[in-house]
């Protein structure tokens, strides 16, 4: 079908910019916390679990700290979250005009699981004291399946961007006719969702390892140290080698289905075949500078060939170019070499676990895994300026531009260093809380952890 | 009734729900705070921060039911609110990350200073969030909201009817907030139920007085719906004043009767008869339900969607809430 640019374009540039500027901010600050709603259940669980099979005090204590670490950063992710509910409309308005009765049929799902997950961590959170302790167990587990339902549910709406259909159009660019099925479970859908659920995995199993691996390194080799640093490093490692073959199928579709974002960045220029892959550099019309190149190689990953012709930017109409070909390029290698790296420290892990049953004896294992956490979410950062800044300048590929898509409402630059100031006051007051949370618990005493429980536990052995 | 219409009473449904529970809660931080200094406020403030805690979460995210119901189900309609209320919009939004923060934060820090100034956050912007919420409403029964969108910004919603609007909800939730805590202090708190019930008292009769004004107000500034509230409307606007003089009574006469049924019908019968005095309009008198409606395929998934809560949802919340009052949860950590 046809591109249909039936509305005016009347927004400023400017206002354009900040919008965009606006909703990158928020949506990156919000899918940090989103990440840990989504796995942070899973890891407290295996900890639950082991502490109440094995009768382990320490893995009961993890699984607690956890869930009320995990009630501050919900909190926050809530109120980001319905902050980015209320942006579609105050900063798209147009967006959901033309495309939300397309558009919003994902995020209705997504609701359902957002409310059964915010009701079971209230359960599960506040239930420790006085529930039986596997009807705790229980109540936490809808957790888990919520947190994968609702970012199936988000990430299908996306992946809806980048690959609609399932829509039928009148003359005047209304929506006469939708297809949830197809909205739903469009081309990118499979790989946009496994891609963001494992992300999810390993941003938080390797964030939760890096809080126990400094205090390892400040000399707390104490047992709820080394349990707090395996369970949730032992999920990472197995979500990273999934994630690397998710992510190159990814990478393979996107050149078939979205080519100028493929070629913004991989910052291929001409089209044709034998293109070389580049390793970093600065993308330029006349070519990449500064790059490590391997001839034919890209072309070779698309295809298995050096034959494959992959498209170029110059034969993409000026007009539908993503911009800011070397920042898609620097952050898609940057994405892709931390996520080589931590497969790495999991290949690491897992070696020395297979032959001692122990973590890695020198600091430089846990100062590697120390980084772990933070360099996950600058590749999780980097994912999603490749997806979104790739896209541009559409905001539906092919039917609607993201200019099209902005409020002509002022004070757009306003409302966004009013988001900056009070974002960075949640970020910096959160931090603080978790890390007071954190020293209250130590100075009680890690030795001489009791079961969270209340005494009936005995009845459970 | 077609398929629109359905979708539309399930919006109000959401808004119901919201009202009740999300309005409760707002309220809860307005007798924060108004409780008064440390420790004179102490006791109240701990009950309100026992019986939030595991809920307030979860009652909030009505409001994302009903924002994503609208945009999915009524695109015009959410995009024109949009364009034109976006300074109250932002404005309820702002307060909605500070309350959720200020909440979060306050019952986990220890230091003196810094709850309090949390505390202080999360009870102002309790009373802000709902008010800023009831100025939309207002523009919205005002028909200050062109269906093409891009209204005034400021004189759309900065009129007495809005204003108006947007003090009865900080009045409804702060009545609703204490007929609940006076339940909460029945489970053996004397002092306290007393405390409540002189809260709930004054909160009835201000919203009383607020919907007697608003009457007014209503007639002039938004006759459509006037006239079918007094109409159409006029079954319900009569059960909801028999509920709230009914409550009344109980209150005045010191029974143990229940009470929440009675605040809660109130509330409720004037909800729905809001709605039934706006039908068939989504924007009166600009845009109607079936020219906002979405294509059926999305009303469908609007309705699969209505079905899991009430399946999954409503049941959920059920053992939440039974819990929260069994005070099988507990809130310190």
């Amino acid at each position: 079908m046809p591109p249909l640019d039936l509305l005016p374009l009347a927004a400023s540039e400017s206002n354009l910019l900040a919008a965009r500027e606006q909703m990158a901010f928020t949506l990156g600050f919000h899918i940090v916390l989103s990440c840990i709603g989504v796995a942070l259940p899973a890891t407290m669980l295996v900890a639950n679990y082991l502490g109440l099979k094995k009768g382990d005090a320490h893995a009961l204590e993890l699984a607690k700290r956890w869930s009320k670490a995990m009630a501050v950063t919900f909190a926050v992710g809530a109120v980001t979250g319905t902050v980015l509910s209320f942006e579609f409309g105050l900063l798209w308005p147009q967006f959901e005009h033309r495309f939300g009765s397309v558009f919003g049929i994902a995020f209705a799902i997504e609701g359902i699981f957002f409310f059964v997950e915010a009701i079971f961590l209230a359960v599960y959170i506040y239930g420790w004291k006085r529930l039986r302790p596997w009807a705790h167990f229980w109540s936490g587990v809808p957790m888990v399946v919520t947190g994968i339902g609702g970012a199936f549910s988000v990430v299908a709406a996306n992946a809806w961007m980048n690959q609609p259909q399932g829509f039928t159009l009148n003359s005047a660019g209304e929506v006469v006719d939708v297809e949830p099925l197809k909205v739903l479970f469009n081309p990118a859908t499979g790989y946009e969702v496994a891609h963001m659920i494992l992300a999810a995995y390993m941003v938080v199993g390797f964030l939760v390892a890096s809080i126990y691996a400094v205090g390892m390194l400040k000399g707390r080799r104490d047992r709820l140290h080394r349990l707090g640093l395996v369970i949730p490093l032992t999920i990472a490692c197995i979500a990273t080698p999934v994630q690397l073959f998710v992510g190159d199928t990814a990478a393979r579709e996107i050149a078939s289905d979205q080519p100028a974002k493929f070629a913004a960045m991989e910052c291929i220029y001409e089209t044709g075949p034998d293109q070389t892959e580049y390793l970093g550099g600065i993308c330029t019309e006349d070519g990449v500078k500064g790059a490590i190149g391997i001839p034919g190689l890209n072309s070779f990953l698309v295809g298995w060939s050096t034959d494959t012709k992959v498209t170029g930017l110059n034969d993409i109409p000026d007009d539908e170019e993503p911009p800011a070909h070397t920042l898609l390029h620097l952050s898609f290698d940057t994405m892709v070499g931390i996520g080589s790296a931590l497969l790495g420290l999991a290949l690491w892990f897992g070696f020395v676990w297979w032959k001692r049953r122990d973590i890695p004896q020198t600091p430089w294992f846990l100062r590697a895994v120390s980084i772990s956490g933070g360099a996950a979410i600058v590749a999780l950062w980097c994912g999603w300026i490749v997806t979104e800044v790739g896209r541009q300048p559409w905001i539906v590929n092919g039917y609607m531009r993201t200019s099209e898509a902005v409020t002509e409402a002022e004070g757009i630059w306003f409302s966004f260093g009013l988001v900056l100031f009070l974002y960075a006051a949640l970020g910096t007051g959160a931090i603080l809380v978790l890390r007071g949370m954190s020293r209250r618990w130590r100075e009680a005493g890690a030795e001489e952890v009791q079961s969270p429980y209340a005494p009936q536990t005995e009845e459970v052995g | 009734m077609s398929k629109a219409d359905a979708a539309a009473a399930i919006l109000w449904v959401g808004a119901t729900f919201y009202a009740l529970f999300g309005g409760a809660d707002f309220g809860g931080g307005f007798w924060d705070l108004v409780a008064g200094w440390d420790e004179r406020g102490q006791r109240p403030r701990d009950a309100i921060q026992r019986s939030l805690t595991p809920v307030w979460e979860a009652n909030h995210v009505w409001l994302i039911f009903v924002l994503v119901v609208l945009w999915t189900a009524f695109p015009t309609a959410f995009s024109a609110i949009f364009t034109t209320l976006y300074v109250p919009i932002a404005l309820a939004a702002l307060g909605i990350v500070l309350r959720g923060a200020g909440f979060a934060f306050r019952k986990s820090i220890v230091g003196l200073r810094e709850r309090r100034a949390m505390g202080a956050t999360f009870a102002i912007s309790s009373v802000l969030t709902p008010f800023f919420m009831g100025t939309v409403v207002g523009a919205i029964a005002a028909g200050n909201v062109p269906a093409a969108g891009n209204g005034d910004a400021f004189s759309s919603w900065i009129q007495p009817l809005p204003l108006l609007i947007g003090a009865m909800f900080v009045a409804t939730g702060a009545y609703l907030a204490a007929v609940f805590l006076v339940g909460d202090a029945r489970r053996g708190d004397h002092e306290l139920e007393r405390y409540f019930e002189r809260r709930a008292l004054g909160a009835a009769v201000v919203a009383g007085a607020l919907a007697i004004a608003g009457i007014f107000a209503l007639h002039s500034e938004a006759r459509y719906v006037f006239d079918r509230l007094t109409d159409q409307g006029l079954p319900l606007v009569i059960l909801s004043l028999l509920c709230g003089a009914a409550l009344l009574a109980v209150l005045v006469r010191g029974g143990r009767r229940p009470l929440r049924p009675l605040a809660a019908g109130a509330v409720v019968a004037v909800i729905w008869g809001w709605g039934v005095a706006q039908f068939p309009y989504l924007l009166p008198t600009s845009l109607r339900i079936d020219q906002a409606a979405a294509p059926d395929p999305t009303m469908t998934i609007i309705f699969i969607v209505f079905a899991a809560a009430a399946v999954v949802v409503l049941p959920s919340l059920g053992l939440l809430y039974t819990l929260a009052q069994k005070d099988l949860l507990e809130s310190e950590h």
